[in-house]
C-alpha cells in the first residue's frame, strides 16, 4: 500500500515530534515512571506500610533532624515518604491505564453509532452526554462514588464515565465528516457490511485526534481520581495512592511540611509531563494544524 | 436571532429533562431504604414507616413518583435536608452568594492576569517571555489545586503569616449578610477594616480557584491572537503606519475576544469543580463545600437538591455564552 517515496507513517510522526524538546522530555519522565511503577518494590527502600515506630514525622534528609534511612521523611505514623511515592506511581499509572481505555472504548462505539446513523440514534446519545457534560466533571465523580461506595474501583468507573461524552463527541464529528468521502461510498458500492463500514472503513481515519484525546484524558483521570482521594472517596487508605497521601497529610501542612508538598509534587510532575507529550502528540499527529 | 435563540433553547429542555432523571434516579439506586435516606428516621415501627411511604409518594409507581417529584421542582420545592430539617433550594441560596463571589473574583484575577500574558506572549512568539508564559501556563493547566491551596496556605499563611487559613471573614466581625457578598456586606456595615479582612480571606483562595481558567486563558489568548495578527487586516493596519500598540490593541484585541469571552465563560464547569475542592480546603462555605459535606454526613436529599441545581446553573451559563457568541458572531448565528 505505501509507496517507497513517502516514508513510513511512524518516522514521518517522529520527524515532527522530536523538533518538540518539551515533549520528548515528557516521552521521557512517562518511561521513566512506568520503570518506577514496575520496579517499585525493588527501588523503594522501604515497604510502604512499614511503621517505624521511632521516627515519627522526621524531617527530609536534607533539614535538620533528617536522615539517609528516610531521604523525603516519613509520615505521622512512621512511614517512609519516598517508599509510599514510589508505590503510589502504581495506583496512578493504573488509574489512567484503567480509565482511559474504558472511556476510550465506550466512547468510540457510541461515537460511531451516532455519526454514522445520524437520525434517533445520534439524538438519543448526543443529548445523553449532553446531560453528563451538564454536571461538573468532578461533581458527578463525586455522587456517583457516593452511590457505589468510595474505593479506587469506583472512583475509576467514575471517572470514566465523566470523561465519556469528550471520546463521543470527537468520534462523532469526524465520523460524520469522513462518511460522505469518496473512499467510503466506494467501499459501500463494493459491498461492505455496516459495521465493516464502521469500524474498519472509517475509524482508522479518525485515530488522529481520538489519540491526543486519550492522552489528555490520561492526565485528567490522574487528577480526578487524586482529587477524590484528596477528598476520601477514591482509594482508601492506607493504599499510598498521590491523593489519599495528601488527604491524610493535611492536618499536618503547618507542622509537617514535607508530608505535603511530596506527593502533590509527584502528580504535578506527572501531570504535567503527560500534558506535554500530548501537546506534542497533537502537533505531530496533525502536522497541518498551525504549531502554536 | 430570534431563530437562533429558540434553537438553542430547544436543546436544553432535554437536557435539563435528563439532569432531573438523574437527580431523581440517584436517591432510588442509594442502597438502602428511601424513606430512611430521605426523612432521616431509623428503627421506625411499620405503621410509621408505612405512613412516611406514603407521605413520600414512595408507594406509587416509579414513572408516578417522578411526575410528583418534577412537579415539585419546578414549583421550587427540592425537599428538605435530612441534618438541619431547611428547605434545600433554602440552603443553597444561602450559600450559593459565597461561591458566585469567589468564582468572580477567580475569574477577574484569571483574565486580569492571563489575557495580557497571552497577548504579549503572541506579539513576542519565540522569545523568552513567550515560552516562560506558555511553561507556566502548563504548569498551571496540570495543577492539582487542591495540593496548590495547601502550598500556597503552607507559604503565605504558615511562613509569611499574611492571610487566614479559612473563612470569609475575621470573627471580630459581625453583621447581618444583605445581599451575600462579604464584600459588599462588609462596605454597607460600614465597620472598620471589615473590607479589608473580607479580601485577606479571599485573595488566597481565589487565586487558587483562578489558577487552572487562568492557564486556559492564556494559551487561548495567545493562539487567538496569533491567528488574528496573520489576518489581512492586521497587515493592513500595519502598513498603514499605525503604531504597534493600536494595532495589537485595536484591531487584533477586539477581534481576538470573540473567542476568548467564549472561553472564559466555558470555565464555569471548571470553576464550580474547582469550587468543591478549593471551598474544601479553606472552609469556605459556599456550595461546593456544602455538597461534600452532605455527602459525608449522607445528606442525599441535599445532594440531590444540589446535583440539579448546580447542573442547572452550568446549563444556564453555557446557553448565555452562547447566545453572546451568536450576538458578536453572525456566522455561528446562521450556521444552524
Amino acid at each position: 500500500m505505501t509507496h517507497d517515496s513517502t516514508p513510513h507513517p511512524f518516522r514521518e510522526f517522529w520527524h515532527y515530534f522530536r523538533e518538540n524538546r518539551g515533549a520528548v522530555a515528557g516521552l521521557f519522565f512517562i518511561i521513566f515512571l512506568v520503570l518506577v511503577a514496575v520496579l517499585a518494590d525493588v527501588i523503594a527502600p522501604h515497604a510502604p506500610d512499614i511503621q517505624d515506630r521511632s521516627s515519627f514525622l522526621q524531617p527530609p534528609v536534607w533539614q535538620e533532624g533528617g536522615t539517609w534511612t528516610y531521604p523525603l521523611g516519613t509520615d505521622a505514623v512512621g512511614r517512609d515518604m519516598l517508599s509510599r511515592i514510589i508505590h503510589g506511581t502504581r495506583y496512578s499509572l493504573l488509574i489512567g491505564a484503567v480509565v482511559v481505555p474504558v472511556a476510550l472504548t465506550l466512547g468510540v462505539v457510541l461515537g460511531v453509532l451516532a455519526g454514522y446513523f445520524r437520525g434517533w440514534v445520534d439524538v438519543a446519545i448526543s443529548r445523553a452526554m449532553d446531560v453528563i457534560l451538564a454536571f461538573p466533571s468532578l461533581l458527578l465523580a463525586l455522587t456517583l462514588v457516593a452511590l457505589l461506595g468510595p474505593g479506587l474501583m469506583n472512583a475509576m468507573l467514575a471517572i470514566a464515565l465523566v470523561l465519556l461524552p469528550h471520546f463521543v463527541r470527537l468520534t462523532r464529528a469526524s465520523v460524520m465528516s469522513e462518511a460522505s468521502r469518496d473512499y467510503v461510498t466506494a467501499s459501500r458500492v463494493a459491498g461492505a457490511n455496516q459495521s465493516r463500514l464502521m469500524f474498519v472503513t472509517i475509524l482508522p481515519n479518525c485515530l488522529a485526534p481520538l489519540i491526543v484525546q486519550a492522552t489528555l484524558s490520561f492526565s485528567n483521570a490522574i487528577l480526578d481520581a487524586a482529587a477524590l482521594g484528596f477528598l476520601g472517596l477514591g482509594a482508601q487508605p492506607p493504599t499510598p495512592e498521590w491523593g489519599t497521601l495528601l488527604a491524610e497529610a493535611r492536618e499536618f501542612i503547618l507542622s509537617a511540611w514535607w508530608v505535603v508538598t511530596f506527593p502533590g509534587l509527584a502528580i504535578l510532575l506527572t501531570v504535567l509531563a503527560i500534558n506535554l507529550f500530548g501537546d506534542g502528540l497533537r502537533d505531530a499527529l496533525d502536522p497541518k494544524l498551525k504549531r502554536s | 436571532m430570534f431563530r437562533f435563540i429558540l434553537s438553542k433553547l430547544s436543546l436544553l429542555v432535554p437536557t435539563f429533562f435528563g439532569v432531573s432523571l438523574v437527580a431523581f434516579t440517584f436517591i432510588r439506586l442509594l442502597p438502602g431504604d428511601p424513606v430512611e435516606l430521605l426523612a432521616g428516621e431509623r428503627g421506625m415501627s411499620a405503621e410509621r414507616h408505612a405512613a412516611l411511604m406514603q407521605q413520600y409518594g414512595f408507594d406509587l409507581p416509579i414513572w408516578q413518583q417522578y411526575l410528583q417529584f418534577m412537579g415539585k421542582v419546578l414549583q421550587g420545592d427540592l425537599g428538605t435536608s435530612i441534618v438541619t430539617k431547611q428547605p434545600v433550594l433554602d440552603e443553597f441560596l444561602t450559600l450559593f452568594p459565597a461561591t458566585v463571589e469567589l468564582s468572580l473574583v477567580a475569574i477577574l484575577l484569571a483574565t486580569l492576569i492571563g489575557l495580557p500574558a497571552g497577548v504579549i506572549a503572541a506579539v513576542r512568539r519565540g522569545s523568552v517571555f513567550d515560552h516562560s508564559i506558555m511553561g507556566v501556563s502548563l504548569t498551571g493547566y496540570s495543577m492539582p489545586i487542591f495540593w496548590w491551596g495547601l502550598l500556597l496556605i503552607i507559604f503565605f499563611s504558615g511562613i509569611l503569616g499574611w492571610t487566614p487559613v479559612s473563612g470569609r471573614l475575621s470573627l471580630m466581625y459581625f453583621f447581618e449578610p444583605v445581599t451575600g457578598f462579604m464584600i459588599i456586606d462588609a462596605i454597607l456595615s460600614g465597620e472598620d477594616g471589615a473590607l479589608a479582612s473580607a479580601l485577606h480571606h479571599l485573595i488566597l483562595p481565589a487565586f487558587v480557584l483562578g489558577t487552572i481558567p487562568l492557564a486556559v486563558i492564556a494559551r487561548q489568548t495567545r493562539s487567538a491572537m496569533l491567528e488574528v495578527l496573520q489576518e489581512d487586516y492586521v497587515r493592513t493596519a500595519r502598513a498603514k503606519g499605525l503604531p504597534t500598540w493600536r494595532v495589537v490593541g485595536l484591531h487584533a484585541l477586539r477581534n481576538a475576544l470573540i473567542t476568548v469571552v467564549t472561553v472564559i465563560g466555558l470555565q464555569v464547569g471548571v470553576l464550580l469543580a474547582g469550587a468543591i475542592l478549593t471551598e474544601t480546603i479553606f472552609a469556605w462555605p459556599g456550595v461546593g463545600k456544602w455538597i461534600v459535606d452532605s455527602i459525608s454526613r449522607r445528606d442525599y436529599s441535599s445532594v440531590q437538591g444540589g446535583l440539579l441545581l448546580i447542573a442547572l446553573v452550568v446549563m444556564v451559563v453555557n446557553l448565555v455564552v452562547d447566545l453572546l457568541y451568536g450576538l458578536v458572531n453572525p456566522r455561528i448565528r446562521h450556521q444552524s
